[in-house]
């Protein structure tokens, strides 16, 4: 289908998205690298008065290191993060997690921090964020505010983004010694979204986890912690026993939804599937 | 505010200008505006990869980018790829191959190609089918396609001399 007709608006500056945002308030959307926004106007599932083009912004993309973190301007490119050595470096979940973004096509358009900002539930970005205990810089016509990733994802598309609000960075805390990223998928076809999905961050020794945390997609209307299943972690090496021990806490912890490609039981049965194929090698064994 | 936007961009060498309506997705404004049908609408929300063009060097969903954002941009359809050769080794290996039937896939899917074979020289059968995982071809079912990027890549096609392998 082709879009409902809208009102372009390439802004220049953020003062002229504040700008833009105080007039037009809610029929106004952020087209960043519109990789679902588009998708989603196509279809006529959302039709906004206006599209504020947020691309020639200057500033807004590129990836610095700020010493203890790495800042991820919001319009990066996702092609940009998954080649960058910096992130690979000290953010290597982010790279293990990129090249489950869709496909090369869109990940060329996609942006960081559209993926965030969106805040799909089955996205893989929002849930590395949690994990990795991102901070997101957002701001306003009033100024700047940082959101700890944990209390930034609301719900189902929603986000602690207020009104004439958005999202122009990400800071990533840089992995340290004795930590380890792993991610994996489980998907029908590879770049679809993931029937379920986890992103780890643990800290490892000799084999041993300490603490750390898991933090899934796909498995409730946000990324979804589990942290009393990554504390039965802490102090212990890789075996069946721990395996199932932590499969049958997920159980519990976990809530996750039905819908057409599986089942809340399955997601679950998945999510102990995913721990395993994911911690046993993290611990080496 | 205009619902319609003015835009000044290259497409395959040439300048071209153009007054869109702001919700042009950039696929139809080439095969509607400009002529150029080679790009392919199929899903029009990102899935299929038939409407893929390069636009600044790489490749993109045409369905997924509005015509207004092209403004200034360097776009390149199959069109124009195929006029400066680029592709031929890659074009007569899907022909060998029979990498093609109906065709309909076909344009997106050499642009796709010929970004992995820049990006990953050296990719595998396997990464191969990754790379072009987001272009549907409802035909050959892939195998041929992959034959014929390795034939490409190899220089086995005829336009180098050497019969390919059947591997």
């Amino acid at each position: 289908m082709k879009p409902a007709p809208y009102g372009y608006a390439r802004a220049a500056t953020l003062d002229d998205v504040f700008s833009l945002l105080a007039e037009h308030g809610e029929d106004a959307k952020i087209l960043a690298g519109g990789q679902s926004l588009m998708a989603t106007l196509n279809m006529r599932l959302s039709e906004p008065e206006v599209l504020i083009d947020i691309n020639r912004i200057d500033g807004l993309a590129g990836i610095q290191d700020t010493g203890d973190t790495i800042r991820i301007g919001a319009m990066t490119r996702h092609v940009d993060v998954e080649e960058s050595d910096v992130i690979a470096t000290h953010a290597p979940l982010i790279t293990a997690a990129m090249e489950h973004v869709a496909h090369p096509a869109i990940r060329n358009r996609g942006t960081f921090g559209g993926s965030i900002a969106f805040a799909d539930p089955a996205a893989e970005m929002p849930a590395c964020a949690v994990a990795l205990g991102a901070t997101m810089h957002i701001a306003g016509k009033g100024g700047t505010r940082d959101i700890p990733a944990t209390d930034f994802f609301k719900g189902l598309y929603e986000t602690a983004i207020g009104e004439g609000e958005i999202l122009t960075a990400v800071s990533v805390p840089k992995i340290t010694a004795g930590w380890k990223s792993g991610f994996m998928e489980l998907a029908r076809r590879h770049g679809d979204y993931a029937i379920i999905g986890l992103c780890a961050h643990l800290q490892v020794s000799d084999g041993k986890f300490g603490d750390g945390s898991l933090v899934f997609f796909n498995a409730g209307d946000r990324p979804v912690s589990a942290p009393l299943t990554a504390a039965l972690l802490n102090g212990q090496n890789w075996s069946d026993e721990l395996s199932e021990k932590l499969s049958a806490s997920l159980k519990d912890e976990l809530d996750p939804p039905d819908d057409l490609n599986a089942d809340g039981p399955m997601r679950k049965h998945l999510a102990g599937v995913l721990v395993k194929r994911t911690l046993a090698p993290m611990a080496g064994a | 505010m205009d619902k319609n936007v003015d835009i000044s961009l290259t497409i395959n060498g040439e300048k071209v200008t153009g007054r869109v309506e702001a919700r042009t997705n950039l696929v139809d404004f080439l095969r509607y505006d400009v002529g150029l049908t080679g790009s392919h609408v199929g899903c029009e929300h990102g899935v299929c990869g038939a409407c893929t063009v390069r636009v600044d060097g790489r490749i993109v969903r045409g369905c997924l980018m509005a015509a207004a954002q092209a403004d200034g941009a360097d776009v390149w359809t199959i069109e124009g790829v195929t006029e400066t050769g680029e592709m031929k080794p890659l074009q007569e290996a899907f022909v060998e191959r029979n990498a093609l039937q109906c065709g309909f896939c076909t344009p997106g899917m050499l642009l796709t190609i010929a970004e992995l074979m820049e990006r990953k020289p050296d990719a595998s059968r396997d990464e191969i089918r990754e790379f072009i995982s987001g272009n549907y071809c409802r035909c050959t079912g892939y195998q041929a396609i992959v034959d014929a990027v390795e034939m490409a890549r190899k220089g086995t096609g005829k336009s180098t001399g050497a019969k390919g392998d059947s591997a």
